[in-house]
C-alpha cells in the first residue's frame, strides 16, 4: 500500500486532492440538474406520488401567458442591466484622479454592492414611496405628479432595474478602475503626441486596454440580471399582479407559495431559464478554452 | 476627461473637480442617506408625515434598541454568522485542495473538471431549487443552519477554486521541482510549500465569501424558515412585513443587518477588491 502510494503518488495525488470538493460539488449542484430535469416531467406536489407527465409541464408553458411576461421581463432586464458597464466606467473615469481623500471615495462609491440586495430593496422601496419617498417629494418640488412606482404595470420593472444597477454599476466601476490603475500610461503619452484626446483618446487608447475588464462586467452583468430574484421578492413579490415577475421569480412563486406546490411545472421553468443561462455559459467557456490553449 | 490628471489641468477645473466629488457622492448615495437619516427619527415624526423635515427629537438610541428588544433581529444575526463562518472555512477547505489539484498537476480531464467546477458557478440558483431542498430534507438538515451552510460550501467550491487555481497556477512551479527531488511527499508540498504562499489568496476570498453568504437572501428563503434558524436577510424581509410604514425602524433593522459585510469590507479593502477584479487586468 505505501509503497504502491509512493510509486504513484503523482497521479493519485490530484485525485486525492480533489475528491471532497468534486463529492460536494456533485451533489449540490451538478446532480441537481439533472434531478430538476427529471421532475419537470411529473406532476408533483413536492409530497405525495409524483405523476408522469411527460412534456405536459412544457407544453402548458407555451399557453402560459405569465410565462411570456415572466420572458420578457427577463429580456427587459437583460438589456437595461448592461447599462451598467458604461455607467461604470464613467464613475471608474471620474474618479480615476489622485486627489487628497479619493481612496474614501472611491470606496463609498462602491458602497452599495457590499450592502445585500434585501437591504438595496428595502432602500429603494423607501425612495420610491408614494406619499412620502424621497423621489416624490422631489418629484413634487419641481412640479410633477407623484408616481407610484412599484404599484404601476408600466414602470414596476424599470423602478426595480433601476435598483439593481445600483449595485451593480458599482460592481462595474470597481472593475474598471483596477483596469484603470494599469493602463501603459507610456502609450497614453505617445497618443497625446499624436494629438489624440477625450473621445478618441477613450475610444482608440483606453477601451482596448480595458478589453479584459470589460470582459468580465458583461459576463458578471448578465448574470446578475438573469439571477434577478431578491430585489423582486422584496419590492413587489413580483406584483402588480404578476407583472414584475421574472422567470427565476415566477419558478419560485410555482414551486412553493401560498399557491400550491407545483415542483413540475416550477422545475420546467427552470429548465428553460438554465438553457438561456447554458448559451451564455457555453460561449464563455470556449472563450476560456481558447485563452488556456493560448498560454 | 480621463487621462489628463487633473493637477496638470487649470487651477478652475481642479476647483471645480473637488467640489464636483463630494456633491457626486452625494447623490449616489441618496437612497442611503435617506435611510440612514429615518432610522434616527422618532415613531411620532413618521406617524405625523414629517419624514425630511428638521426631526423633533433624535432617536436614533431607542430605535436601534428598539429593533434589537422588539424583534428577533439579535437572533437573525447569530444565524447569519453560524451560516456564514462554517462556510467561509469549509469552502476554503475544498478550494485550497482542489485548486491546487488543477493548478499543479497535468492529468488527464483537468481542463474538463476546472471547467465543470467553473460552469457551475453560473447555473441559475432555480434549477438546483427543488433538489437540493429535497435533498436537505432527506438528510434531516432541512431548517437548520448547517443544512444552509453545507448547501454554500458546496455552490462557493465552483468560485473558489476558479481564483485557487489561476492563482496556484502562477506562483513559481521551479519551488514546487525543488521540493520533488528533495523527496517531499506531495502531500508535505501542499501543506508546507504551498499553503503558506496562498495567504493573499485565502485572505481575499474569506471577505468575498463572507459578504455574499451573509447577503444571501434566495437560499434562506428555500432552506430555512422561522426566527431559530433564518438568517437577516430572511429575518430582514419577514420583519418588513410585520413592521408596516414603520419606517423608522425598517431603517436601523436594514442598517443593522447590512453593518457585518460593511465592515468587513472597510477592514479588508485591498483583499476584496483584490477578489472581485480577478481577471480584470492582464
Amino acid at each position: 500500500m505505501r509503497a504502491y502510494w509512493k510509486a504513484n503518488q503523482l497521479k493519485l495525488a490530484p485525485w486525492l486532492f480533489l475528491t471532497p470538493g468534486m463529492l460536494m460539488f456533485a451533489i449540490y449542484v451538478i446532480m441537481p440538474i439533472f434531478q430538476s430535469v427529471d421532475i419537470s416531467l411529473y406532476a408533483w406536489d413536492g409530497l405525495g406520488e409524483k405523476t408522469y407527465v411527460g412534456l405536459d409541464n412544457y407544453k402548458e408553458l407555451m399557453d402560459d401567458e405569465a410565462f411570456y411576461k415572466s420572458l420578457e421581463n427577463n429580456i427587459i432586464w437583460l438589456v437595461l442591466y448592461m447599462l451598467a458597464i458604461p455607467a461604470g466606467l464613467f464613475v471608474a473615469l471620474f474618479l480615476n484622479q489622485t486627489v487628497r481623500g479619493i481612496r474614501i471615495y472611491k470606496s463609498l462609491f462602491f458602497f452599495p454592492f457590499v450592502i445585500s440586495q434585501v437591504v438595496v430593496g428595502l432602500v429603494f422601496s423607501w425612495f420610491y414611496d408614494p406619499t412620502n419617498g424621497l423621489m416624490n417629494i422631489l418629484l413634487n418640488a419641481i412640479g410633477f405628479d407623484s408616481i407610484a412606482v412599484l404599484a404601476d404595470e408600466d414602470y414596476v420593472t424599470y423602478g426595480i432595474i433601476v435598483a439593481g444597477l445600483w449595485p451593480q454599476t458599482a460592481y462595474c466601476m470597481i472593475l474598471y478602475l483596477t483596469g484603470l490603475n494599469s493602463v501603459d500610461s507610456e502609450q497614453i503619452e505617445a497618443a497625446r503626441l499624436d494629438n489624440a484626446k477625450g473621445w478618441r483618446m477613450l475610444w482608440y487608447i483606453i477601451l482596448p486596454q480595458l478589453k479584459p475588464a470589460t470582459f468580465i462586467a458583461v459576463v458578471v452583468t448578465v448574470i446578475g440580471a438573469l439571477r434577478s430574484f431578491d430585489l423582486i421578492s422584496i419590492m413587489t413579490s413580483g406584483g402588480p399582479w404578476g407583472s414584475s415577475r421574472v422567470l427565476a421569480y415566477y419558478m419560485y412563486e410555482q414551486a412553493f407559495s401560498e399557491y400550491g406546490f407545483r415542483m413540475g411545472y416550477g422545475a420546467a421553468i427552470a429548465v428553460v431559464l438554465f438553457l438561456i443561462m447554458m448559451l451564455y455559459i457555453g460561449g464563455f467557456l470556449y472563450k476560456m478554452y481558447r485563452d488556456e490553449r493560448g498560454r | 476627461m480621463f487621462p489628463t490628471p487633473i493637477e496638470k489641468t487649470s487651477l478652475n477645473s481642479q476647483r471645480l473637480y473637488k467640489i464636483a466629488l463630494p456633491i457626486a457622492l452625494i447623490f449616489w448615495l441618496l437612497p442611503l442617506i435617506a435611510v440612514a437619516l429615518t432610522s434616527i427619527r422618532s415613531a411620532g415624526d413618521i406617524n405625523a408625515g414629517n419624514y425630511w423635515g428638521w426631526p423633533t427629537s433624535f432617536n436614533m438610541l431607542e430605535n436601534y434598541t428598539a429593533v434589537f428588544t422588539n424583534s428577533p433581529i439579535g437572533h437573525y444575526i447569530l444565524n447569519s454568522f453560524k451560516v456564514t463562518i462554517p462556510t467561509v472555512i469549509g469552502t476554503l477547505a475544498l478550494s485550497c485542495m482542489t485548486g491546487f489539484a488543477l493548478g499543479i498537476y497535468k492529468f488527464k480531464g483537468n481542463m474538463l473538471v476546472f471547467f465543470m467546477f467553473v460552469a457551475g458557478n453560473f447555473i441559475p440558483f432555480q434549477i438546483l431549487m427543488v433538489p437540493v431542498r429535497d435533498f436537505t430534507l432527506s438528510i434531516g438538515m432541512y431548517n437548520t443552519t448547517m443544512g444552509l451552510a453545507l448547501f454554500h460550501i458546496a455552490f462557493q467550491t465552483g468560485f473558489c477554486t476558479l481564483f485557487m487555481r489561476n492563482f496556484i497556477k502562477a506562483l513559481p512551479h521551479e519551488l514546487i521541482e525543488v521540493a520533488r527531488v528533495e523527496g517531499v511527499s506531495e502531500i508535505q508540498i501542499f501543506w508546507y510549500v504551498v499553503m503558506p504562499l496562498m495567504k493573499p489568496a485565502i485572505a481575499a476570498l474569506s471577505v468575498l465569501v463572507f459578504t455574499f453568504i451573509w447577503n444571501d437572501y434566495f437560499w434562506a428563503t428555500v432552506l430555512t424558515q422561522g426566527a431559530d434558524t433564518q438568517p437577516v436577510t430572511a429575518g430582514l424581509a419577514s420583519l418588513n412585513g410585520q413592521w408596516v410604514s414603520s419606517w423608522h425602524l425598517v431603517s436601523a433593522g436594514s442598517i443593522v443587518a447590512a453593518m457585518p459585510p460593511v465592515l468587513m469590507f472597510f477592514a479588508m479593502q485591498k483583499h476584496f477588491i483584490a477578489g472581485l477584479t480577478l481577471g480584470a487586468v492582464k
